[in-house]
């Protein structure tokens, strides 16, 4: 019940998101509300097809989907930020995920993880990455057949070398995850 | 009306049917402790302080979410449930930054009242000192997420009550906050009326008025009943 | 059924072999049968689903009169031989597929029966027609003439079905209650977001057969009197959601969906939802929130959906494995599916095998079957291990809500019960073999975080005691923990267990329960003072075996 308050807190989100998106995206976006007929239900619908619009969910077209939904907004943030696959943030240059279900974890995953983190200075699931990479978990990608497996800008990358670290450097070296790629942009840590 | 009799610890009580269990058990004249229920609003069931265990299944159900039916028994104070009730306390506890010593709903606080009906004075769990945010952009109040429970009462007599929806819940998890408008400072949501109806249902010192200092906050947890009875049945028990 | 063998290969399409290059292999296909033309132009190339052995892709089978053959890992390269083998010409490159060609003997195949799979792999998953020649809505159309929904309930009873979603409620039961409630609307929903990490059953059936599923539903929704149905599957399914909004399509412009199907006047709309990367979604009430658009976040029930589901109204929802078993249980019988499987658990159950085990892929067997016959005979074991039990230290049963099952009870029979009382469950069916070097708190540390990042966050157990309980398992992995610890952890498991509002919850201490019970000297060896620990010996023991 004591707890010292802590030294400082995070800053609020930034205000109002009027921001300006480009007026052919708003469009389409009207487009694609009215396809679903305005109907409520189909809020996660809609955000999909807005995130493969912008690549992530600005908050100016959050706003835009509230009111054309005629939900709330907080509702509307609710449910984007719920969901772990819609980005409220715009993504890196080049994103890698790493499979740390069961089958991928019992043949190295979390040390490959580990491994990425490293080489490219940043954190698990840290969407602002290192500012080049960013790198995220998936929970079992189907592959476990394959285990264990990346996912190296929307590429399937089986069979990780787990067993042969040279072989492995070799191998992430090869996807673009040098040593230290990005790490120049400050980032996480 | 039709009736329902059911027992709770033994005690036989009648009820009408379409009460929740939890109306049965004060009916009964027990009481049991409950954190994100507030008559007037729609059951949540999230805080679990206010399991009671199904006499024969031994099965656990929230009181404030589940309707009474005729010929259940319900135990409402077994050395499980009195331990398991602590431990919840313990979890809200070391979840959240509670100074009681600084805060404006000493003394007036649910979760406090809580912590004493259960007997718990200190968590078996490490604090996990979360950083966490104040907003204070609103002109009259104020909400410190350090003392946020997540019980939604805020967000639900915002919605039902109010009809103004400015708040809600946003990401999962430990990761849970309430936030007002597209996670906006709270004074710059158009939607908010300044009613402050949320402000009235905070079990803790979240959300407060801004004139109030440590232990001034005054809440008036009754209010969402007695409008709903106002709405819905046209009785004005509020003078 | 489909006529006469045709000298055909059939090529895997489903994501397993994808994943590993079947796609080249079958444009290499394409290509070398037009350069070789003459014979090699008899020779059918078909996309088709899973062939079962996934970790060995890409898998492709050959049809000659005289029976199958299956290859696997193939390249490109080899299209041309394989195009050889199939002809019979060109014997000389037989070399080129050495060691590829896989025994139909193998016990990986002779001992699984092909129940809900027995279309997968065979049809082409992209072709109704296909699927119509391989008997697909036979039985909707049968029952939509012939048979009252009472009679399809009746069916479904017999056959002693029950939810392959993970926890086992009888199906036919299920239909009756929702059938049952007061007149009105009712919906129909299929569970495909199969989130358990090492489950890939559903989706195998989505990408593989997925006309089976539709009729499947549409038969659920005849017998429960529903016109409007939903599937929700997991955005991270992409493949599978491409081929059963194709396979809607298809079934629309057949008349197989929509009004008056089949000349009859029953009609059904059914629609595709797709999730968002939430595994709590898969838990019923969160997943009627999602399809409504919101958090999904669980409930508490009762109601049951069955009483109160989608905006209100009576709503069945039923797992895709239990709804792919319908049309057959409808062809042979009721009491022919009630034959196979275990007093308690009939029928068939596919398991997604993974882990340290040489075959990785798809199994379909009867209920019953051992731990032992589904890891070491048809799994194949450890890879380069040897010993009474192949080098399997545990298995994990159940994805992040089962448990660890040890390998001396690897003669356990697979069934509902049988893993229950084990402290495990069948959860959807994903089967993880773990070798000996796996070390136990690190498993139950792996699924505790899964949990403490799926965890909705609505009800506090579950929302605050994952993480207490996640951190107090990084001090037996640190091996920083004390006996104290110890006492907290298994306390705070029971409490979590007991209280949290929905399954996700109230499973995730399963697989520290069933470590702790199973494996505790590993937990007690990693106490930070030895001296602390009781037994001793355990300890000891520990320090010798790490
Ligand atoms: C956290 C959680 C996740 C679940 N995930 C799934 C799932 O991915 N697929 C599924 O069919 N059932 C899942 N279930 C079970 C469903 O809630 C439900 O019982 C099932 O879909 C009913 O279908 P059945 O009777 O055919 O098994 C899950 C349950 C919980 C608590
Ligand atoms: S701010 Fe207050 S009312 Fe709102 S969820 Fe937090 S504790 Fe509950
Ligand atoms: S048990 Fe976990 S997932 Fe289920 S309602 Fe509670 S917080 Fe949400
Ligand atoms: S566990 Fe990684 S693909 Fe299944
Ligand atoms: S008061 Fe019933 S669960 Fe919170």
């Amino acid at each position: 019940m004591i707890a010292p308050p802590s030294a400082q807190s995070p800053p609020l989100a930034p205000s109002s998101p009027q921001a300006d998106l480009p007026p052919q995206a708003v469009e389409r976006t009207t487009r694609l509300i009215r396809q679903h007929r305005g109907r409520a239900d189909a809020l996660i619908e809609v955000l999909h097809q807005v995130q493969e619009l912008y690549g992530y969910l600005p908050a100016g077209a959050l706003a835009q989907v509230a009111r054309e939904l005629k939900l709330p907004l907080s509702r509307v943030h609710g449910v984007a930020s719920f969901y772990h696959l819609f980005r409220l943030e715009a993504p890196t240059a080049h994103r890698c995920a790493v499979c740390l279900g069961t089958a991928c974890f019992v043949k190295g995953g979390g040390e490959l993880a580990a491994r990425i983190e490293r080489r490219l200075g940043l954190r698990l699931d840290d969407p602002a990455g290192n500012g080049t990479w960013a790198l995220e978990h998936v929970s079992c990608l189907g592959a476990c057949g394959q285990a264990p497996v990346l996912v190296v800008d929307g590429q399937l990358e089986p069979r990780l070398p787990m067993d042969d670290p040279a072989a492995l450097d070799a191998r992430l070296e090869a996807l673009g995850l040098a040593d230290g790629a990005g790490a120049a942009c400050g980032g996480a840590s | 009306m039709s009736v329902h009799t059911l027992t709770v610890d033994g005690v036989e009580v009648a009820v009408p049917a379409g009460a929740s269990l939890l109306d049965a058990v004060r009916a009964a004249g027990a009481d049991l402790p409950t954190l994100c229920h507030l008559d007037g609003l729609t059951p949540v069931g999230a805080c679990r302080l206010c399991l009671v265990e199904l006499e024969g299944s031994g099965r656990l159900q929230p009181a404030c979410a589940t309707a009474a039916a005729e010929g259940m028994a319900v135990l409402t104070q077994t050395p499980q449930l009195q331990e398991w009730r602590r431990m919840a306390v313990e979890l809200f506890f070391a979840e959240g930054n509670h100074v009681c010593a600084f805060c404006v709903a000493n003394g007036n606080c649910e979760l406090q009242d809580v912590a004493v009906a259960v007997g718990m004075d200190h968590s078996r769990f490490p604090y996990q000192y979360p950083n966490r945010r104040v907003d204070a952009s609103h002109p009259q109040f104020a909400i410190d997420h350090h003392r946020c429970i997540l019980c939604t009462r805020c967000v639900r007599v915002c919605d039902e009550i109010e009809g103004a929806h400015v708040w809600d819940v946003a990401n999962r998890g430990a990761e849970c906050s309430i936030i007002a408008g597209l996670d906006q400072p709270w004074g710059e949501v158009a939607a908010c009326t300044s009613c402050g109806k949320c402000v009235d249902v905070c079990p803790t010192g979240a959300i407060f008025r801004k004139d109030d200092t440590t232990a001034e906050k005054e809440a008036h947890r009754e209010r969402p009943q007695l409008l709903r009875a106002a709405r819905d049945q046209h009785q004005w028990l509020n003078q | 059924m489909a006529g006469p063998t045709p000298l055909q290969l059939r090529c895997c399409a489903a994501s397993g072999c994808r994943s590993a290059g079947s796609e080249a292999l079958q444009a290499a296909l394409l290509a070398a049968r037009d350069q070789l033309g003459g014979a090699a132009e008899a020779v059918t190339i078909k996309p088709v689903g899973c062939l079962r052995l996934c970790g060995r892709g890409p898998l492709v089978a050959l049809d000659r009169s005289d029976g199958s053959e299956l290859y696997a890992e193939l390249t490109p390269d080899q299209a041309p031989a394989l195009l050889a083998a199939a002809t019979g010409l060109g014997d000389g490159q037989g070399d080129a597929l050495a060691g590829r060609r896989i025994d139909p003997a193998d016990p990986f195949f002779a001992l699984q029966q092909a129940v809900v799979l027995e279309g997968c792999g065979l049809v082409n998953p992209e072709s109704i027609d296909d699927a119509l020649a391989h008997g697909s809505y036979a039985q909707l159309k049968r029952v939509l003439l012939e048979c009252t929904p009472e009679q399809v309930r009746d069916q479904v009873k017999r056959s002693g079905l029950r939810g392959r979603g993970g926890a086992g409620y009888p199906t036919g039961l299920k239909w009756d209650t929702v059938a049952l409630q007061p007149p009105g609307a009712r919906t129909v929903v299929c569970n495909a977001d199969e989130g358990d990490p090492g489950a890939f059953m559903d989706r195998s059936v989505l990408e593989s057969d997925p006309h089976r599923l539709i009729e499947g539903m549409a038969i659920a929704a005849y017998a429960v009197g529903a016109d409007q149905g939903y599937v929700y599957v997991r955005a991270e399914y992409p493949l599978a959601i491409e081929r059963l909004r194709l396979a809607l399509k298809q079934a629309r412009a057949k008349g197989l969906l929509g009004a008056g199907i089949a000349g009859s006047s029953f009609n059904l709309r059914l629609e595709v939802r797709v999730g968002a990367g939430a595994y709590v979604c898969g838990e019923e009430t969160a997943l009627l929130a999602s399809i409504q658009g919101q958090r999904g976040t669980p409930r508490p029930r009762p109601p049951f959906p069955a009483q109160v589901g989608l905006w209100g109204a009576p709503t069945l929802i039923n797992n895709v494995e239990t709804l792919a078993s319908i049309p057959v249980i409808l062809r042979e019988g009721g009491d022919w599916y009630a034959s196979i499987g275990t007093e308690g658990s009939k029928g068939t159950k596919v398991f997604a095998l993974s882990g340290a085990v040489a075959n990785t892929g798809l199994v379909e067997v009867p209920m019953g079957t051992s731990l032992r016959t589904v890891v070491q005979t048809i799994g194949g074991g450890v890879p380069g291990a040897d010993g009474p039990n192949g080098g399997v230290k545990a298995v994990q049963t159940g994805g992040p809500s089962g448990g660890c099952i040890p390998a001396h009870l690897l003669d356990t029979p697979v069934d509902y019960e049988s893993l229950r009382d084990l402290g495990s469950m069948m959860g959807s069916g994903g089967l993880v073999v773990m070798g000996e070097t796996t070390s136990m708190p690190e498993v139950a540390r792996h699924f505790m975080r899964f949990s403490v990042n799926e965890s909705c966050g609505k009800c506090v157990p579950c929302r605050a005691g994952t993480v207490q309980l996640l951190q107090l398992l990084d001090r037996f992995v640190e091996r920083q923990a004390s006996i104290a610890d110890l006492e907290r952890l298994e306390a705070l498991c029971r409490m979590v267990g007991a209280t949290s509002l929905c399954g996700l919850g109230q499973a995730a201490p399963n697989p520290v329960l069933s470590t702790l019970h199973y494996f505790r000297q590993e937990y007690q060896a990693a106490c930070r003072d030895p001296g602390q620990c009781e037994p001793l010996d355990a300890c000891l023991l520990q320090e010798v075996t790490p």
